[in-house]
């Protein structure tokens, strides 16, 4: 166990390495168009040319160094112009080209907000998504199996920003009622707080669930052919404890590789949500810095995303390797 | 193989294998099927409104009616009007060629970058495929709509310019899959006997293992179509995909037209509801084929509900 965590750890070095590299080019490829709109918007001077103006931009925005420089810089490896290393490794990502607020601060402020309609999502996901994909695997090919297999797929086809919508417009004409859209932090109300998240969490729940119950059932079916099972029957144990007992510790494993690997769908589809519910997370941070092109903002959420998801994705490798031996020795 | 043996052969299988491998593939579909047909039919539909979508829409997508907005169903405006008073049908129908072509040409390029991907690293192995690997989990890390965000701030909204940025971003992540399938073809003794008779390695490729993993690329072609419909429509509700005025189904249900949907609900429903069943459909059909297709999924023996132990089926 210990040489494939070590293992596992020395391949996700160079995978960061690249994930910083992409995360950084992503955005340098742009045409002239944030400093065009930045100028735009700013104050005209007097005296400067548009020139002059342009290049002063770029000087205060650290673009006038070549951008090996300018990703040194960034990563935290080469000092700033004022000499200071204030860099990724130093846990710095920057400040937003329009506020100039710490990209940092910013994200942590907001995280707790993504993290909670994150967390409801998922326990929706799984309560919805394991009974029912379950049921679905021990009766393959009977009605409550197609029934399940439309619904998880419905799940997956139906959009939640479409849900979302719906939310706001149909009870609205019904009971005059629509869901409360200034955001209410946990603290200090807790029970406005979980309504307001409540809604826009189960929609989330429900997208992931579909795939969700898919995997289940799949991996259950792919369980349910296996000798052991056969044995388990052979000796005349009752259904509940072939299903429990045998089937679903073995068919649970993978499902845990496949929970983790819908965590950047429950990413993106946060924010869409955060964006209909008004939730101040960092899906909302980063649709509006789309919005004013503000690329320190852009790659500093997709770089902390990245890197998360990285750790993610390496954890749960470990846990399945730890859950299932016979992952280790290959 | 000589002639008698040929026909002593083809006497001895089945009836059914002497159709093509399309025409079984279609007969055992609608047999074995139902939903995926329905699925199939849904999609054909969306084929024929998006491309006839001149001749099917009463209006045009941008035309107007002075005086006509919001109005509700009517038997001029079979899903009333918008804000602006455009004949919401006409712009679900235009629609449909919009999702047509993002659906079409994202699953064509994604499975044609995940192809190229997959059959070089696949197949040459080594240390190249270990960069290109790292390459490849690097670029998953990231969230999808993050990326497809980032990229569309960058080089613009648009219809081509979004089936390029969904195009690559599922190209890259699909090219696990086609790798996979590369290597488990290329360990094949038919493989082994190009490479001994000296074939180059584009001819190994093109004619030994292009064709042999044809089936895991049409089912990434299939259950690309609804994910890529559902991804442009996530980021023109947004407000960055397709530019107004051409309708796209989920840019109708954002931007300024969210202000009048509790004045007029078919705004919010139509647009939603087109989408639903579309991405419902592409996902259907995605579904049966791969089980069709991919025969490690197929029941069989091992089917629960025929147990040997329990009452059997016939």
């Amino acid at each position: 166990m210990r040489s494939y965590i070590m293992r596992r750890f020395g391949l996700i070095i160079p995978t960061l390495i690249l994930v910083t590299i992409i995360t950084f080019l992503m955005v340098r490829f742009v045409p002239g168009s944030i400093l065009d709109l930045m100028i735009g918007d700013m104050p005209p001077e007097e005296g400067l040319t548009y020139e002059e103006m342009k290049a002063e931009l770029e000087a205060r925005l650290g673009l006038d160094v070549p951008v090996y420089t300018q990703y040194a810089r960034w990563v935290g490896i080469l000092p700033q112009k004022d000499g200071g290393f204030h860099g990724m490794l130093q846990g710095d990502l920057g400040e937003s080209l329009w506020t100039r607020r710490p990209i940092v601060d910013e994200i942590l402020s907001r995280i707790p907000i993504s993290l909670e309609l994150g967390i409801i999502a998922l326990t929706t996901a799984m309560l919805v998504a394991f009974p029912i994909g379950i049921y679905s695997a021990i009766r393959q090919d009977t009605i409550g199996d197609y029934i399940s297999r439309s619904f998880a797929i419905m799940c997956i086809a139906v959009p939640g920003f479409w849900i979302g919508t719906l939310v706001f417009v149909l009870p609205s004409i019904w009971w005059n009622w629509t869901p409360p859209v200034e955001y209410i932090p946990i603290g200090k109300d807790f029970g406005k707080n979980i309504v307001q998240f409540i809604i826009p969490g189960i929609i989330m729940g429900t997208q992931m669930a579909g795939s969700t119950m898919r995997m289940t059932r799949t991996m259950m079916l792919e369980v349910l052919r296996q000798d052991y099972i056969k044995t388990a029957w052979a000796k005349g144990l009752k259904e509940r404890a072939v299903i429990v007992r045998h089937a679903l510790k073995n068919a649970m494993i993978p499902v845990i590789t496949i929970v983790g690997g819908q965590v950047p769908v429950l990413i993106g589809g946060s924010a869409i949500m955060e964006q209909i519910f008004v939730l101040p997370g960092i899906g909302q941070y980063m649709v509006n810095a789309i919005g004013q092109r503000d690329y320190a903002i852009i790659s500093g959420i997709n770089l902390m995303m990245a890197s998360v998801l990285l750790i993610l994705i390496l954890l749960v490798d470990l846990s399945y390797a730890w859950l299932d031996p016979r992952i280790r020795y290959r | 193989m000589t002639e008698d043996t040929k026909d002593l052969y083809a006497g001895s299988v089945s009836r059914r294998k002497r159709r093509g491998f399309f025409a079984d593939l279609a007969y055992r579909f609608i047999k074995e099927k139902p939903l995926g047909t329905v699925g199939a039919i849904i999609v054909i539909l969306l084929l024929v409104v998006g491309i006839s979508a001149d001749l099917l829409a009463p209006f045009g997508y941008n035309e107007t009616f002075v005086g006509g907005k919001l109005e509700g169903m009517s038997t001029d405006h079979w899903m009333g009007t918008d804000n602006v008073g455009r004949d919401l049908m006409s712009r679900i129908i235009f629609g449909a060629r919009v999702s047509m072509f993002v659906g079409l040409g994202t699953s064509a390029l994604g499975t044609a970058i995940s192809t190229i991907i997959g059959l070089i690293s696949g197949f040459l192995g080594g240390k190249f495929d270990l960069i290109i690997q790292r390459f490849v989990d690097a670029w998953v890390c990231f969230p999808g709509l993050f990326v497809m965000l980032t990229f569309v701030a960058i080089i613009g909204g648009g219809v081509a310019q979004i089936i390029i940025i969904l195009g690559v971003q599922g190209g890259i992540g699909g090219s696990r899959l086609a790798r996979s399938a590369v290597i488990a073809v290329k360990s094949n003794l038919y493989v082994e006997a190009a490479k001994a008779i000296g074939a180059p390695t584009w001819s190994i490729l093109l004619k030994h293992i292009l064709p042999n993993i044809m089936a895991p690329l049409i089912i990434m072609f299939t259950m690309g179509l609804g994910g890529a419909i559902l991804a442009e429509a996530s980021i023109s509700f947004l407000g960055y995909g397709i530019p107004p005025p051409t309708p796209s189904w989920g840019g109708m249900l954002s931007g300024g037209a969210r202000r009048y949907m509790i004045q007029a609900p078919w705004m919010a429903i139509f647009p939603g509801l087109a989408l639903s069943i579309v991405v419902y459909g592409a996902n259907m059909f995605g579904d049966a084929l791969r089980d069709l297709l991919d025969p490690r999924l197929r029941g069989g023996l091992g089917r629960y509900s025929g147990n040997l132990l329990r009452k059997p089926k016939t």
